[in-house]
This record gives C-alpha cells, structure tokens and sequence, in this order.
C-alpha cells in the first residue's frame, strides 16, 4: 500500500498500524504525535489505528521556537 | 518605601497568571535560534523564565539522532506550543491539536501568519482560530498586532491572553507604537497583556513594562546577541525594573525644566 508520511509517498506491506510503523522507523512514541487522515491520533490508539492505502500520517514533534 | 516594603512588592513582581496557569515570571523566552543547547540552558537560567515556547515540525525521517532538546530545558518550566508558520485556519487548527496531544498541554501560542515578508498576523483568521480553540477548550494565547479592537475583541471570545506585536518578529526595533500598546492596556483589563515580537534589547523590555504590560515574550534579543547569557540577565533586569517603576508611577512630563535644589539663598542672589 502505498501511504503519505509527512509528505511523501511510502511503499509500505499491508496491515500495518500507526504504532507498528513508528516502530518500523525507530521512532519512540513517546516524543512524537501522530495525525492520520487530517484526525490526531491519541496515543493510546497508535496500535489500533490501522493503515490503508492513500492515507495521509503526519508524524510531528518539537523542536526550538519563538 | 521601606527595603521590606520594596521586598514585599516585589513578591508579586513575577507573578503572570494566564487561564488557570500561574507562572512565575513575567518574561517568558522561545528556544528557536540558539548556537548550542548548552547556551540556551544558561540563558533561559539567567533570565529566570519560568515559561518556554517551542514549536511544531514533521519528523525528520532521514535523519533520526535525537536533540538533547529537553535536556536544556530547565525543570518546572511551563512549556507553551505555538502554531509558527502556519498560514490558514487548517494548518492552525492541525499544529494546535497536534501540539496538546504530544504535550499534553492546552496552552497554545497562537499565530496565523499573513504572509512570508512581515511575518504580520492575519488577525481575521486569527479571530476564527481564537474562536474555535476555545470552543474546543484550549488555553488560547494569540500573537496579534498592536490593535486595540482586534484585542478587545480576542478577549471577547475568551482568549486567555492578548499579545501584541512591538514591531515585527525578529526585527528588534523595539515598540514601533507604545500610543496603541497603551490603548491595549486600557481596554485589556481581565486578562494580561504580553507584549510578544520585536523587543530587542533590555530598555525595550523596560519600556514596555513602564506602558503597564504584564510581561514579554522574546526570543531573537537573547538567542542573536553576540552573548545570550548576559542579554537574558539583562533582560531579567529590564523587565524587572520596568515593572517597577510601573507600580511606582512616573513623575509627569513639563514642558520647562523645575530645578532640583532651592532657588534660594544661593552665593550669587537669587535670578
């Protein structure tokens, strides 16, 4: 399936969820939020947030600012 | 007024109550531009702010080596997202979310930005954004021009703070127009008045204290100064020292010098 991840375009295998992607990239949830679909995704739900094709994540985190 | 007394007062010196957050000092800093981490360590400690702004961004999924970000941080500090970059409503509203979600915080430092050049508000969107995020109950914090009826009309709709710009971001000019952030004092009376954006220097931070603001956010004046530490102090000072004589009220302006010692009995008689 292929998925938008923070603005290009990912080959991924099917069935993936949120929680199983950022594991897949090494990502530790605990210093990101996840937004699918244009919807955040809580971070209890990363697991149960199932992936299809033509979704759009966006995986953000922070950084220094004013 | 006593040494005690002046002690006293200045218990309440530092004191910004925004929603229901009490924070602890009345300047609060970004963490956006410093050379290192280590830097911004000293200089958030030396400015003795008890509230730090940080910003949103994408993962880089490239580049995975994680910033000793939060270890610069100091302790305690109320950690305030902001919405910096954002043009539209949609993107505002994303950043917004995203931000409480990642720090489980409802406070939000709001902008929408009206174009690239100015970095100016566009304050229409940011009325309709205001709107919604306390709706939707966030702490809401609006970056706005120094408009006194945008910010009447922020506070109508429940904002937890009102912000007016002192001359655009990053610029450092100092208060382009301390006649309008007056204006905003007077009729800002149930929520404070943070003067974010342009300060660029410690007798800015004073000058906008004197006009009767509550606090100041600034981050380029600490981050760009050729010593950031000693500027965050200096800062520090300023704000401290505006507010002071805020409380302790100005002599008045005359048109004509009034001379200090008696006017009688000097060696030459009097003129």
């Amino acid at each position: 399936m292929k998925i938008v991840i923070n603005g290009k375009s990912e080959d991924l295998p099917d069935g993936m969820t949120v929680k199983s992607l950022l594991e897949s990239k090494g990502i530790n949830p605990q210093i990101v939020a996840c937004e699918l679909n244009l919807n955040v995704v809580r971070r209890m739900q990363l697991a149960e947030a199932q992936l299809k094709d033509g979704d759009q994540l966006e995986i953000i985190r922070i950084i220094g600012g004013g | 007024m006593t040494t005690q007394a002046v002690e006293k007062s200045q218990d309440g010196l530092n004191t910004l109550q925004i929603g229901r957050y009490r924070i602890a000092s009345r300047l609060i800093l970004g963490s956006g531009k410093y050379k290192t981490m280590d830097l911004m360590r000293q200089s958030l400690e030396a400015s003795g702010t008890c509230m730090v702004t940080v910003a949103i961004r994408r993962v880089n999924l490239q580049d995975r080596t994680e910033s000793p970000f939060w270890n610069a941080i100091p302790k305690d500090t109320t950690i305030l997202p902001n919405t910096a970059g954002c043009y539209n409503i949609q993107d505002t509203l994303r950043t917004a979310r995203l931000a409480r979600e990642l720090l489980e915080t409802d406070l939000i430092k709001l902008e929408v930005l009206g174009d690239t050049q100015t970095l100016l508000p566009d304050t229409e969107l940011l009325l309709q954004a205001t709107k919604i995020l306390v709706q939707e109950g966030f702490t809401v914090m609006p970056y706005t021009n120094d408009d006194p009826i945008v910010a009447k009309k922020l506070v109508d709709l429940g904002a937890a703070a009102v912000m007016p710009l002192a001359s655009p971001i990053g610029s450092g000019r100092g208060i382009l127009n301390p006649l309008n952030i007056q204006f905003i004092r007077q009729v800002v009376t149930s929520v404070p008045v943070i003067v974010d954006a342009g300060v660029g220097t410690a007798s800015d931070a004073a000058v906008a204290m004197e006009l009767g603001v509550d606090g100041i956010l600034m981050n380029t004046a600490i981050a760009e100064a050729n010593d950031p530490v000693q500027m965050a102090h200096a800062m520090r000072l300023g704000t401290d020292a505006g507010r002071l004589a805020f409380l302790a009220g100005r002599m008045p302006r005359r048109d004509h010098a009034a001379p200090s010692s008696p006017t009688q009995g000097a060696i030459g008689g009097s003129k």
